[in-house]
């Protein structure tokens, strides 16, 4: 029977902390969650629920929103997906300005205060942080919302210039998750109002050199709940977490309907 | 990590908008404001077909102290909507006018009090007696 021998490892090229489990080298802090709650079946009225929780400096807002509904109340109701700034699922008011819970770090607001979390404003609130989002891709179907080539299809992808993509490559990056559109005053109060978000879409392909319905979407928009209801109140640039110049868009699809119908 | 409390949800928080929503906010009540002025004015006006005495009392009520502050008011306003509705024609038309939206509010602002200093100083030295 031999002793098993033990093999010294080789010394580690990398230097760890003392002591440290991975976790231990971020900081952690306590927040106040503070979140407007609405479920029909239990209330009338909305109502403000408080949590504290200790987090971590690398966390997110949608961080919290899973440590309350994993850990204390699995009763708070939102919408995620991918939880990476891409699906445009959790857009929700944080501290009274329209953000993506999963791209908005916990350490960037400030944390001396409750942070408030409510729905975004203008649609219907379902329940909680959930809000029926019908009306908004309503009118983001109305602008049609997909290429429209009347020629006869290429063999090869239809070819367009690098200076062509760029007119309108600003508004490629939609992700429709109505931070624009429900961050903005006029939709508040005009539901009927098309809003940021289907006019980004519809500038997108307006610009595209290969679409040929761009007179077609100006004539939707035109209309008086097209773009001459913005009035620039610039909520929603500041709201787009894609970082989307909207105002810019809706501005130059109101120039293209005035320079058509002159 | 304990729920500390509920309380009543109420209207929610005001959305906190930045300075285009505030110039916004600022164009409408400035703009409603000059819309009843404009209201009355045509009514005290339109008083002189009725009576010569009737206008003269109405326009006589004008000279009451208090109206120099609601004058003051009234040009405060229509100066800010004047300024700041050039601004928002520069927007919609100027190609980077979106990009220095909050530069141009800035120069309003400043236009605004300069002018305001300048009518205020005049206004105030008339009715205390001076030229």
């Amino acid at each position: 029977m031999s002793t098993a021998t033990v093999e010294q490892e080789p010394a580690s090229k990398v230097d760890l902390a003392e002591s440290g489990d991975g976790a231990g080298a971020v900081e952690s802090f306590d927040v106040t969650l503070k979140v407007r709650r609405y479920d029909p079946e239990r209330a009338v009225d909305a109502w403000w629920d408080e949590w504290t929780l200790t987090m971590y400096g690398t966390d997110r807002v949608l961080d919290a929103l899973h440590k309350v509904k994993w850990d204390i109340d699995g009763s708070l109701t939102f919408r995620r997906s991918c939880a990476h700034g891409i699906c445009g699922s959790d857009a929700m008011r944080i501290n009274g300005r329209n953000r993506l819970a999963c791209k908005t770090l916990l350490k960037d607001l400030d944390t001396s205060k409750p942070i408030t979390v409510e729905a975004i404003k203008g649609l219907p609130v379902e329940k909680d942080l959930i809000v029926d989002m019908e009306p908004f891709f309503q009118s983001y179907r109305e602008i049609m919302p997909f290429l429209v080539n009347n020629s006869p299809a290429p063999t090869a992808e239809r070819l367009q210039s690098p200076e062509d993509r760029e007119r309108f490559d600003d508004t490629t990056k939609c992700i429709l998750c109505a931070a624009c559109t429900s961050s903005c005053p006029v939709f508040w109060t005009d539901g009927q109002y098309f809003g940021p978000a289907a006019i980004v879409n519809a500038h997108r392909f307006i610009f595209d050199s290969r679409d040929d319905a761009g007179d077609m979407r100006l004539e939707v928009l035109n209309d008086k709940e097209g773009v001459w209801r913005c009035r620039t109140t610039f909520n929603c640039s500041d709201a787009c977490p894609r970082g989307i110049e909207v105002t810019k868009a809706i501005q130059e699809v109101k120039t293209a309907i005035l320079t058509r119908s002159l | 990590m304990t729920q500390t409390k509920s309380t009543p949800g109420g209207r929610g928080t005001l959305y906190k908008g930045r300075e285009g929503m505030w110039s916004w906010v600022g164009h409408r009540i400035t703009g409603v404001g000059i819309f009843f002025f404009l209201l009355v004015h045509v009514l005290d006006t339109s008083l002189v077909r009725v009576s010569p005495e009737a206008y003269n009392a109405v326009i006589g009520a004008y000279k009451h102290p208090i109206m120099i502050f609601g004058e003051i008011g009234l040009v405060g306003a229509i100066v800010f909507h004047a300024f700041n509705g050039l601004r928002i024609i520069l927007v919609d038309f100027w190609k980077q006018g979106t990009r220095y939206h909050k530069h141009m509010l800035y120069a309003v602002l400043i236009l605004w009090f300069v002018t305001m200093a300048a009518f205020s100083a005049r206004h105030l030295m008339i009715f205390f007696g001076g030229e």
